[in-house]
């Protein structure tokens, strides 16, 4: 069963906050949306758990008691306890008693939060509290896991631990799509899509994605254009449309998802400033 | 007469931490820090939640006594003086939410005693817009050109570029590397791994004190990961999870950090897998994971 969202446009007024994007993930993988604030990740999952209306486009995606949904903000209920969060969760998809406790045990376990079960959500660091939502959205088994920026601001010893608690939830069957600021978490993901302002800017695996990158970047002290060039380090990297036209001075690098995502996002708003 | 100071009477130190620890009734935040960040110098801080680089932080401004040891700004106790000379981006940015834009910037440079900064291109569109109505990269320029308009000779800023896309990072490190040119010393905790590279200089810390500095190279230090390639990495995941390996994936790769390739050589076999497994050098968060766990098990 493969879960998608094809050609999908949603407006909020007169902002088209998702333009045309299509997802696809299966069973055991895991796909990386990724785009900064605005980019329009959080539409494009509410719209495969059915909770954003589509202008066009269509969804297949399992009912939503086979969805485990972790949104962006909390996830989780400050004023209950690790467990009791745990129990309510459970109880709204009809887990109880001993099926409820093994099932809970087994995900705070992994999570590294069983000696936190009485714990108030409030009193959680922000790593922990993600790995409690993270557990919430796992809790009824469900097929389809869609977790908005599980990882933002959180710190990278938490981040590893979501990274393979979310490895585990694929490698035990399950299609994950969660979205993220990191491009080194996307780069570690089967699949990956890049947003920018509600468009599609790259989509297929990392090596997909860098095999499809049109053009050239040199490392340089001076760029030439300063407006086709940005900074790694002390050094900047710079665009430039054909390998040709890499000047002889300066050294061509192989391009990384960084390189590659930075540049499309110049490209598509040099396109809109040449369009209005 | 043998005073010693933070800075060691050099100069050139901006910003400087000498044998610095801290404690909160028995818990110990920071532990023996010591540090310098001298004039133009980019200096990455990174460190697991509860390292203890925000209570560092707030040592080094002045705002939290030490318990031991001896913070230095500019040449001396960082006191209301001396913090004028510093420009501080904190994590959740510092704006007033419900000002516009240029109200943030007027109130700022009043507080300074400075000229009100003009606005970039990006912003003059948005300058009667309030803040919390602005997506989170202008939000993040905002902050930057309101610390930057006292002309400071030292910043310290905590994780800038959280959230933003990756073309709004690349016009804040834009701005970090030219303050960095003109002179400034720059001291940044990031919690994003790939922007190190963006760092002259690294200091890790861990369990309070600082545990490894200077390159991405020198911070990794021995960690290695185990690679392991298969056709059916799902099954290769659960058997070395089950092995209680710290197991991750890695695009179709499954990636275990500070393992023995023969152990895990070994559990593959037992379970009549055939893989191909490698040593890789490992990341930063990987070294980080293994210092957060501790010693292992023997």
């Amino acid at each position: 069963m493969t879960y998608a969202v094809r050609c999908a446009s949603v407006r909020f007024g007169d902002t088209l906050a998702l333009d045309n994007v299509s997802l696809q993930v299966e069973p055991g993988a895991v796909l990386a949306v990724v785009g900064g604030d605005g980019a329009g990740k959080t539409t494009l999952l509410r719209a495969l758990v059915g909770q954003a209306q589509l202008a066009t486009g269509e969804v297949d995606a399992p009912p939503a008691e086979a969805i485990g949904y972790m949104p962006a903000t909390a996830g989780s209920w400050s004023s209950l306890s690790v467990a009791q969060n745990m129990d309510f969760v459970g109880g709204i998809y009809g887990l109880s008693g001993n099926a409820l406790t093994s099932r809970r045990d087994e995900l705070l376990d992994r999570a590294s939060l069983g000696s936190s079960i009485d714990q108030l959500a409030s009193a959680l660091s922000g790593g922990m509290r993600r790995k409690l939502g993270f557990s919430l959205a796992m809790l009824h088994d469900p097929p389809l896991l869609v977790l908005d920026e599980p990882s933002t601001g959180i710190d990278p010893v938490s981040r590893i631990d979501l990274w393979r608690m979310v490895s585990e939830a694929a490698a035990a069957g399950a299609a994950v799509v969660m979205s993220t600021t990191y491009l080194d978490e996307a780069e570690r993901a089967a699949h990956l899509l890049v947003l920018d302002g509600g468009r599609t800017l790259a989509s297929g695996t990392l090596a997909d994605v860098l095999d499809s990158f049109d053009g050239a970047i040199s490392t340089t002290a001076r760029p030439r254009r300063r407006a086709w060039a940005w900074r790694r380090g002390r050094e900047y990297h710079e665009y430039w449309p054909t390998t040709a036209g890499v000047p002889i001075d300066a050294a061509a690098v192989t391009p990384d998802l960084e390189d590659v995502v930075v540049t499309l996002s110049m490209l598509k708003r040099h396109e809109s400033e040449l369009a209005s | 007469m043998t005073t010693t100071s933070a800075s060691e009477g050099n100069p050139t130190t901006l910003l400087a931490a000498d044998r610095v620890g801290r404690k909160f009734k028995d818990f110990t935040a920071v532990d023996d820090v010591t540090l310098r960040v001298g004039p133009g110098e980019v200096v990455g801080l990174l460190g697991a939640n509860g390292a203890g680089k925000t209570t560092l932080i707030r040592m080094l401004l002045g705002l939290l006594a030490t318990t031991v040891g001896e913070v230095e700004l500019l040449g001396g106790p960082p006191d209301r003086q001396l913090r004028r000379r510093l420009g501080y981006v904190p994590q959740g940015l510092g704006l007033y939410r419900d000002l516009t834009v240029a109200e943030n910037l007027a109130f700022s440079a009043q507080a300074y005693e400075t000229a009100v900064p003009e606005l970039p291109e990006s912003l003059r569109p948005v300058a009667d817009r309030l803040i919390a109505d602005l997506p989170l990269g202008l939000q993040r320029q905002l902050a930057f050109l309101s610390a930057l308009a006292h002309s400071p000779e030292v910043l310290v800023l905590d994780e800038p570029t959280s959230g933003v896309d990756a073309l709004a990072r690349a016009a804040l490190w834009d701005t970090i590397h030219e303050q960095a040119e003109a002179g400034v010393g720059v001291l940044v905790t990031t919690h994003n791994m790939a922007e190190a590279e963006q760092c002259d200089r690294l200091l890790l810390m861990s369990h309070a004190r600082l545990v490894a500095q200077g390159s991405q190279t020198d911070i990794i230090g021995s960690t290695t990961a185990i690679a392991i390639r298969t056709n059916d990495w799902a099954r290769a995941f659960a058997v070395l999870n089950q092995a209680g390996q710290p197991v991750m994936l890695s695009g179709r790769d499954v990636r275990v950090a500070d393992a023995d390739a023969d152990q895990v050589r070994a559990v593959l076999a037992d379970a009549g897998m055939s893989a191909e497994v490698f040593g890789v050098p490992a990341t930063i968060e990987e070294r980080m994971m293994v210092l957060a766990r501790g010693p292992k098990a023997p």
